[in-house]
């Protein structure tokens, strides 16, 4: 008992490797240290959804196949967010994170990872209702074209709405929610205006270097993809793209303890992951 | 091979309508130095906090937490999966968190979990399927199955809803149906090695 299963699994893990290998030369996208638990569950789903008998053939088929390599690359890369996702975080933005933006006289804010816009176009709500938004530069970034081209957008499902309201309220919010968007039959189109102070860049933050020097970093809900080593990697390129004093904020379940970083940030609210850079 | 030979490295528990009591009556019977970790997928809503690992925690010998990013599991621990987020086991036994979809309207889901888990314990896991109104968990039983795992299933006649039990028994063989007083007793049975004490025992419960 166990001796084939072990066979089969190191069989399938030397075909994962293979095959993200295949990709990195092939496409120049490199999923090669991102979890494998994760790797594992989103190719078997591709396996299935395109009757694929086995990680070989998908080997095959996404170097011959850029549509395919495509889809595989959306099936990677998880874009879920929403507006003013953890509320919590908002708030504490509002009060602990704004004075200190407010004492530097440009405030450039690099967004890594922003999916498909949902988190930036909260943060430059934030930034208007403070007062701050026309002294800022938002960089929001994404390996994903398709997220970004959603990002730009900016129209979202009209069903979210109520989600987004309350979160908006949770979070702070001192307006009425409604005037920042217009509605139509299924969707909300976010005011233009809102996207003024917002550049969308091509960026992977895997492979390619340091952005640019901003007062504050924002990247939630990405790191939790990368394994460890990538993690710490990715950790130094934001200590190396902040200001010194710059603000570093994560998803609320993500851990600089725990990936071994801690000694580059101190927290500022430990509880919602928002950090600064320590001086070297 | 006899089950008693086997040493299990880790537990792993899925849960939905009706969890707080079926955690309670289980978790509190695991002795402090439990011998493997116990990793829990329970249904909660997106933004509850960690109230429910404190709540248990201060019921049970075992240490009870939310699984954290990257956290090694050990032994004498119960982690709970946080609301909102998938939770993973790679195979350095450190946890994963993903926002992936819900898989069959759920996240944490338990089918991810245990699938995980099982691609990684093989057959030194045991698999634990509880009270709850849906379906999930049941391929993710039948995975820790294919693995050569152990699947228990709490009866689902004295379930307080049936509707998982019986979805995981329709979909996995299953070696233990057992009511919810005797999960506890059954796997405080496991040493510290994670074995179990004797077939003797074991074999008294058999359904």
């Amino acid at each position: 008992m166990g001796k084939p299963a072990e066979d089969d699994k190191e069989l399938e893990d030397l075909e994962v490797a293979l095959l993200l290998e295949g990709v990195f030369r092939r496409y120049g996208y490199d999923f090669r240290d991102y979890s494998l638990a994760h790797l594992r569950r989103r190719l078997r789903h591709r396996l299935q959804s395109s009757y694929l008998p086995d990680l070989g053939a998908m080997l095959h088929r996404v170097l011959s196949d850029r549509n395919f390599f495509e889809l595989l690359l959306r099936d990677l890369s998880i874009s879920v967010t929403e507006m003013f996702r953890d509320p919590g975080v908002y708030q504490r933005l509002r009060t602990e994170v704004v004075p200190r933006l407010m004492t530097w006289p440009f405030v450039k804010i690099w967004h890594a990872g922003c999916a498909t816009g949902e988190e930036v176009y909260s943060m430059a709500i934030l930034l208007h209702e403070e007062g701050l938004l026309e002294r800022c530069q938002i960089y929001a970034t994404d390996f994903n074209q398709l997220a970004l081209k959603g990002a730009k957008e900016g129209i979202y499902s009209l069903d979210q709405v109520r989600l987004f309201t309350g979160n908006y309220l949770k979070g702070g919010g001192r307006e009425s929610f409604s005037d920042y968007y217009t509605a139509d039959d299924d969707a909300v189109i976010l005011k233009s205006w809102l996207k003024k102070r917002i550049v969308f860049a091509d960026h992977n933050l895997v492979t390619d270097s340091v952005f640019s020097e901003v007062q504050m970093v924002v990247c939630r809900n990405v790191l939790i993809y990368f394994n460890r080593d990538l993690q710490q990697r990715i950790f130094r390129t934001f200590y190396e793209s902040l200001c010194p004093g710059g603000i570093l904020v994560l998803g609320t379940k993500e851990s600089l303890q725990l990936s071994g970083m801690a000694e580059l940030f101190e927290p500022v609210c430990p509880d919602e992951k928002i950090y600064k850079k320590v001086p070297q | 091979m006899s089950r008693a030979a086997v040493r299990f490295e880790a537990v792993v528990i899925g849960v939905s309508a009706g969890g707080l009591d079926a955690l309670r009556a289980i978790l509190p019977r695991l002795p402090e130095n439990f011998g493997v970790p116990v990793i829990v997928v329970q249904h909660q809503a997106p933004g509850t906090n960690d109230f429910f690992a404190r709540f248990l925690d201060q019921r049970c010998a075992v240490r009870v937490k939310e699984a954290e990013e990257k956290e090694a599991a050990a032994p004498g621990t119960v982690y709970l999966a946080p609301a909102d987020y998938h939770l993973l086991i790679e195979d350095d036994r450190t946890f994963s968190l993903t926002l992936e979809n819900r898989v069959r309207f759920a996240r944490p889901s338990i089918d991810v979990l245990f699938e995980s888990a099982a691609d990684v314990y093989g057959p030194r896991l045991i698999g634990i399927i509880l009270t709850g109104a849906n379906d999930d968990g049941s391929h993710g039983l039948a995975a820790v199955k294919r693995q050569g795992g152990l699947t228990v299933v709490q009866d689902p006649g004295a379930a307080e809803v049936d509707t998982m039990p019986r979805a995981a028994l329709a979909a996995a063989s299953i070696d233990y149906v057992l009511p919810l007083a005797a999960i506890g007793p059954f796997l405080a049975n496991l040493d510290k090695n994670g074995a179990f004490h004797s077939d003797g025992l074991v074999n008294s419960i058999r359904i």
